[in-house]
């Protein structure tokens, strides 16, 4: 039983990366539609950066963190004017290939700049666990689970009472109507993405002190998709609880695996097994926006 | 010789929509086809083991885009529905099944396959769809690693140089000729069909799909026919793959494959053969281009070779992303540009 608890605070902590991840790619669809297939490399490029001004440069950790979240802005400003603002309009698969191409794009530039190996962060956080139900924890798996929590309590309150988080989900919407209300579009698309490119940033940073980073964090992205569908594409709440569940189910099916069928490696696919069960039975998810036909 | 003609003189709806529609066209095609036979005697085994790697592509991408292009439906497990076909192909030939059977099974599997992961696209439309097929390819990547009974698992799968009728495909430049064979069937076989009831269809239901259904087109039916059909060809491709590199592991059928027949189609041009043609052409080269370059330039910048593999990734995401922003019709349309330029010749218009 004590196998099973700790698969599920594992599942928790992961999952609670996921969820970061997972907003900030709910957070880009709402505003624009667009499905971001680079998300993960977000988080890969946020981690890098952090990394290289921390252990490079000799940054204090707090200095070195907020030059992170500048550098996202920029990134996010750049790509989302000189990438996908050209492809306003144009078919899903076209803007579905312009995210994988970027993807590749930040992969390479990573690999070009910091190698392949693994590159070990800092210790910002104390090392020696504490004990939560006779278990040792981590601080930075807390961490991690409470900075997702704070980030989803902020954002939620944002797209709710904000005049610009009510404009974005205007935009979301309606983009005619909107633009008619007198929001400017273009600023709409270009603070979803910073928002999603930070965000990121945050979960690469997390990430890279629990595990190191390498350049094959941006698999991380596609870990996002059982997450976004079973919480709703456009769902924050979706993409909160939809992460969390999602890294408890893959943790507990790669330990029954493991356990039960002596089959190792199972959590890659568990999670896609359980995302291709929640399309055929309920394909938009807990929480998203059902689009409904009549003909 | 008239070789063509200022505007469209039909007479009948079988001359407009012919294979050929000028004695130009067969012209050429004959002296490309003579051509392709020719190359094997003239240039050297490396250039023939590109040319055999551009096309298994062309087939993969022709494939693809019998699916995406012209029915519409996104599939980001092509790369997965080719390892099938491969390890199909492989298994059967291993246990004594002749090529042509192993080839033929290798894709009728894949085939199979497909249409098992058609299925959702019953449901699913557009993004909803591409993460599925995302999650086929997943989950089709860790059958080929841990059914090691079947696969080989990580240290895969060996297999014998195709053999028809005692005569071994066993160089570069015999089995091109083979691979040339089937390309050329497959070709002709997407062509063909986007001239049938079926690929009219298809088109109709990437263009509205309920239009289509309301002009009495089966959704589910067509769907799934093309989805049998493209994973059909896609299975071809790997089985003449996995009997030409002899050897064959799970990670040469990952995501990237799926990515790159995507951007073959995407940069050659959606829902066009000859693009398709082209864009695994570009694909195939642009690594190899790159090689060249670097080599080239070894005196001025020696230290590129240590980032070369990472680059070829990079500049390979950086053609994708220009080609959507700049040509989103891809190399097709420079190429009707091109022939509508010379046709005129001297003249603008």
């Amino acid at each position: 039983m004590e196998y099973y608890l700790q698969l599920i605070i594992n599942g928790l902590v992961v999952g609670s990366i996921y969820s970061l991840v997972a907003l900030g790619f709910v957070i880009i669809f709402k505003a624009t539609k667009v499905v971001n297939f680079a998300q993960g490399e977000l988080v890969m490029v946020g981690a890098y950066v952090c990394f290289a001004l921390t252990v490079q440069f000799q940054l204090p950790f707090l200095a070195s963190f907020l030059l992170t979240l500048a550098f996202s802005i920029v990134l996010a400003t750049a790509v989302e004017r000189l990438i996908l603002r050209p492809l306003i309009g144009e078919p899903i698969i076209s803007v579905v290939m312009v995210t994988i191409g970027l993807s590749s794009m930040l992969k390479s530039f990573v690999q070009m700049v910091w190698g392949t190996q693994i590159q070990v962060f800092p210790a910002i956080l104390p090392q020696e666990p504490f004990m939560l139900l006779g278990l040792p924890i981590a601080p930075v798996y807390v961490a991690a689970f409470g900075l997702s929590a704070l980030l989803f309590g902020v954002f939620s309150l944002f797209f709710k009472f904000s005049s610009l988080g009510i404009a974005m989900r205007a935009t979301a919407f309606d983009q005619q109507a909107a633009q008619s209300m007198g929001i400017g579009i273009k600023s709409i698309f270009a603070l979803s993405w910073c928002i999603a490119a930070v965000v990121s940033s945050i979960g690469g940073i997390i990430l890279g002190n629990i595990n190191g980073i390498n350049a094959q964090l941006g698999h991380l992205g596609l870990k996002v998709f059982p997450a976004v569908i079973l919480g709703g594409l456009d769902s924050l709440l979706g993409a909160a609880l939809g992460g969390l569940i999602i890294g408890v189910l893959e943790n507990i099916c790669e330990g029954a695996a493991k356990d039960l069928l002596g089959l190792g490696g199972f959590k890659e696919v568990a999670s896609f097994l359980i995302l291709v069960v929640i399309l055929m039975v309920k394909p938009y998810g807990l929480f998203g926006t059902k689009e409904i036909e009549r003909v | 010789m008239s070789m063509h003609k200022c505007g469209l003189f039909y007479t009948t709806y079988a001359a407009e929509d012919g294979l050929f529609r000028s004695r130009f066209q067969k012209l050429c095609l004959g002296l490309f086809l003579a051509a392709m036979l020719a190359l094997p005697q003239l240039v050297d085994s490396y250039a023939v083991s590109i040319l055999n790697l551009i096309l298994i592509a062309v087939i993969g991408a022709v494939s693809l885009n019998l699916l995406t292009g012209m029915c519409g439906q996104m599939s980001l497990g092509h790369g997965a529905f080719v390892g099938v076909g491969a390890y199909g192909a492989a298994i059967l030939s291993n246990a004594g099944a002749p090529f042509v059977a192993a080839l033929l099974g290798g894709g009728a599997i894949s085939a199979m396959v497909g249409m098992v992961f058609g299925i959702p696209s019953l449901r699913l439309k557009g993004i909803y769809l591409a993460i599925s097929t995302l999650a086929a390819q997943l989950i089709l990547e860790y059958v080929f690693l841990h059914a090691s009974s079947l696969t080989g698992g990580a240290n895969g799968l060996p297999v014998d140089p195709p053999q028809i009728l005692g005569f071994a495909f066993d160089t570069d430049a015999r089995i091109f000729y083979l691979i040339l064979a089937v390309t050329a069937l497959c070709v002709l076989a997407v062509t063909n069909v986007s001239r049938t009831r079926h690929g009219r269809a298809f088109v109709a239901i990437r263009d509205y799909h309920q239009s289509a259904e309301n002009v009495g087109v089966n959704l589910f039916a067509y769907k799934l026919q093309a989805f049998g059909l493209s994973s059909f060809l896609a299975g071809v491709a790997g089985g003449l793959w996995s009997h030409y590199t002899m050897y064959i592991t799970p990670e040469q059928f990952s995501m990237g494959l799926s990515i790159s027949y995507l951007a073959m189609i995407i940069i050659g041009g959606m829902g066009s053969v000859i693009g398709s043609i082209f864009g695994a052409a570009f694909i195939t080269l642009l690594p190899e281009m790159l090689n060249l370059l670097i080599s080239s330039l070894g005196g001025i910048a020696p230290d590129l070779s240590a980032v070369i593999v990472p680059m070829k990734e990079g500049v390979f995401g950086l053609m994708l992303v220009l080609f959507l922003i700049f040509e989103p019709e891809g190399l097709a349309r420079k190429w009707r540009l091109t022939k509508a330029y010379w046709k005129l010749y001297p003249f603008a218009y």
